[in-house]
């Protein structure tokens, strides 16, 4: 059954229809914030937003913009659901790592609503996997009140140079010591661990650096465990941007770079 | 102490500590007026690496002015400064390495590309000298080749191999892994010959075996190997450590490790052996392997195993010399690892569970060849001082 006959019959069911050539883009971005099983998706017109989240203290959201799917037909101004996020990965790559250039596997995403499972539509080289992932009610994520007018430094890097850096951090030192400031040292990450301490310092006329916006100096200090998870954002990412509000809050935010558009991740 | 390092010499320098780091868990380090040394020694203390950098290394080299300062620290912080030696070269114009007497802390400071600057403020202790007693120019046997040979040489014993045992006549080297003598009939014995024109210097004074820990010296085989520095080989009696050294106009890198040494009443145990008579074939499985294998052929031709009626072990050797050990090799191979043994005496029945092993002969045919190491082991790189 071909793809495009279902979806014009089914079409006026689904609240919720996103269509990707690729689904490799959607599953790059899922896995960078897989640290817990369960995820909240929340639609809106302006694209998907996926979130997980720890604890209540670390909330990651990958955003993806309508513009990067194919198809992104959205009958409701908000729609909201959960599913095991793991399970959701496990289907999008259900044909295997393609290693072959230029094959892809094709995504359609459906849902039907509320108490309806998410549909998923998978074809790759003229052979359809439908698969359905029973939703849950969603969790209301936690609201940080993490506000751009609250915000006391920001600092734009090219995530190279950070890669390097979160690699080689000395892995026995409980946490990591952001501190930013418009004075020497301008961005500089600290750790402390068993056999003495280390800092990363990036100067603000650098390469590297994007964008340099420090209105006072801050220190802040966060649990490593905290922050393991957002290596594998780091890793797909071209930039980062790193921002502390005035209560010392820390917001990464990681734009991905897609084949040709962006999708924008924190 | 101040020092500065720049360019290449980072990445020279990380390697170094990287090697020391399969010797044992501590690094010393000594600024001396002569240069600067990294030092390490194993928990059993028998073996013993150091490098030396000469102040050319550097592009600055200060060090404490009055007094004599040594400390060690972890090896494994040092390490995690040059973590990923890939990017070493690629991104790092500069390695600052600071004292901090007064805070007890060694800082190093690597300036790399973009304005990057990562500093690692390392704590020391306090040590007392390191130095292992040795003098290599003395030793009877000095050989040096490309680090190529000697790890290709290696890459035929299993990563878990703890000791070899190398032998030396006029012409040859032969580089075999030991085993206990209750094992023999047990293990994989492997044998490889090397040839004295595959090296750059090859000079032997006395024809011995010496039995060392192949591990530790690994380290040293990777460094050289990606500095491309020949590595030269001293040695002398078993129980005498053996020195393996790397040289450059800046830099000296010496690796110590003790050898087994000789038990005279093994001696004499094997020398009686070796008179005895072949014993029947089906008896290879016991403890007389060895007169079996003496038994076997045991000429020096120079390509794979030679062909022809084996040769009873002291009579006629076709080499004019009279190698104690060459003499009872029952394989002599090129440096290849070859096929099974085709020389079967024709008395005997087809040697069906020797066909993939090479063996050497464990024993010397005469009693004066110390050659035979034993189950104990002595220490010899020591220090100078006491450990506190």
């Amino acid at each position: 059954m071909p793809l495009s006959t279902q979806s014009q019959a089914d079409d006026e069911q689904y609240v919720l229809v996103a269509s990707l050539d690729n689904a490799r883009c959607l599953s790059n971005i899922l896995k960078a914030i897989t640290f817990k099983d369960h995820a909240i998706f929340s639609a809106t017109p302006n694209g998907l937003k996926v979130t997980v989240e720890d604890s209540k203290c670390l909330q990651a959201n990958a955003f993806i913009q309508a513009e990067i799917f194919q198809e992104f037909t959205i009958r409701e101004d908000l729609v909201g659901f959960q599913v095991n996020l793991t399970v959701l990965l496990d289907c999008l790559n259900i044909f295997g790592g393609s290693t072959v250039p230029g094959v892809s596997t094709a995504l359609r995403m459906c849902y039907r609503g509320y108490g309806y499972p998410l549909t998923l539509f998978l074809e790759e080289g003229g052979v359809v996997t439908v698969c359905k992932i029973n939703t849950q009610e969603p969790e209301e994520p936690i609201d940080f009140e993490f506000c751009s007018t609250n915000v006391t430094n920001k600092v734009i890097l090219l995530s190279e140079s950070l890669k390097e850096a979160f690699s080689e951090l000395d892995m026995t030192s409980e946490v990591l010591q952001i501190t930013m400031s418009p004075s020497q040292p301008y961005f500089r990450l600290s750790t402390f661990g068993n056999s003495g301490n280390a800092h990363y310092d990036y100067p603000k006329d650098s390469d590297m650096m994007e964008l340099f916006r420090c209105t006072k100096t801050q220190t802040n200090r966060y649990k490593m465990s905290l922050l393991k998870p957002s290596t594998k954002a780091l890793a797909l990412s071209c930039k980062v941007s790193v921002r502390t509000d005035s209560r010392g809050f820390l917001s990464l935010q990681y734009l991905v770079r897609n084949d040709d558009g962006q999708i924008c991740f924190e | 102490m101040d020092c500065v390092v720049t360019g290449g010499n980072v990445k020279v320098l990380a390697k170094a500590i990287h090697s020391l780091s399969r010797i044992g868990d501590e690094l010393y380090v000594e600024p001396q007026e002569d240069g600067l040394s990294l030092r390490s020694v194993n928990s059993s203390r028998s073996a013993y690496a150091c490098f030396l950098f000469a102040p050319l290394f550097f592009s600055r080299y200060t060090i404490p002015s009055g007094h004599t300062f040594r400390c060690k620290m972890a090896i494994k912080s040092v390490q995690a400064v040059f973590r990923s030696l890939a990017s070493l070269e690629k991104t790092v114009e500069k390695c600052d390495i600071v004292l901090d007497e007064q805070k007890n802390r060694l800082t190093f400071t690597l300036h790399c590309k973009h304005g990057l600057l990562k500093t690692h403020n390392l704590s020391f202790q306090d040590s007392e000298s390191l130095q292992a007693v040795f003098d290599k120019d003395s030793y009877a046997n000095v050989f040096r080749s490309h680090p190529r040979l000697l790890v290709d040489t290696v890459v035929h014993f299993p990563p878990s191999l703890e000791e070899v045992t190398v032998s030396v006549s006029d012409e040859r080297m032969w580089v075999r892994n030991h085993v206990e003598e209750e094992d023999q009939s047990k293990a994989m014995l492997t044998e490889l010959c090397l040839a004295s024109d595959e090296f750059d210097h090859f000079a032997v004074r006395i024809h011995n075996s010496v039995t060392f820990c192949l591990k530790e010296l690994r380290g040293l085989l990777v460094f050289a190997e990606s500095t491309g520095l020949p590595i030269s080989m001293y040695f002398d009696e078993p129980g005498s450590p053996v020195v393996l050294s790397v040289t450059d106009s800046v830099l000296e890198g010496n690796f110590v490790l003790a050898t087994l040494s000789d038990d005279p009443n093994h001696r004499k145990n094997n020398s009686r052996r070796a008179l005895t008579p072949p014993p029947p074939a089906d008896d290879f499985m016991n403890d007389d392997i060895d007169s079996y294998l003496i038994a076997m052929d045991t000429s020096m031709a120079p390509g794979p195993s030679a062909t022809g009626p084996p040769t009873p072990p002291l009579a006629d050797s076709t080499c004019s010399k009279q190698p104690a050990a060459a003499n009872n090799r029952t394989r002599l191979h090129s440096e290849e690892e070859e096929e099974e043994d085709d020389t079967a005496d024709s008395s005997k029945p087809p040697n069906k569970k020797f066909c993939s092993l090479f063996f050497g002969s464990v024993i010397p045919p005469s009693p004066q060849m110390s050659t035979q190491p034993v189950t104990n082991q002595e220490v010899l790189a020591s220090d100078s001082e006491d450990d506190v």
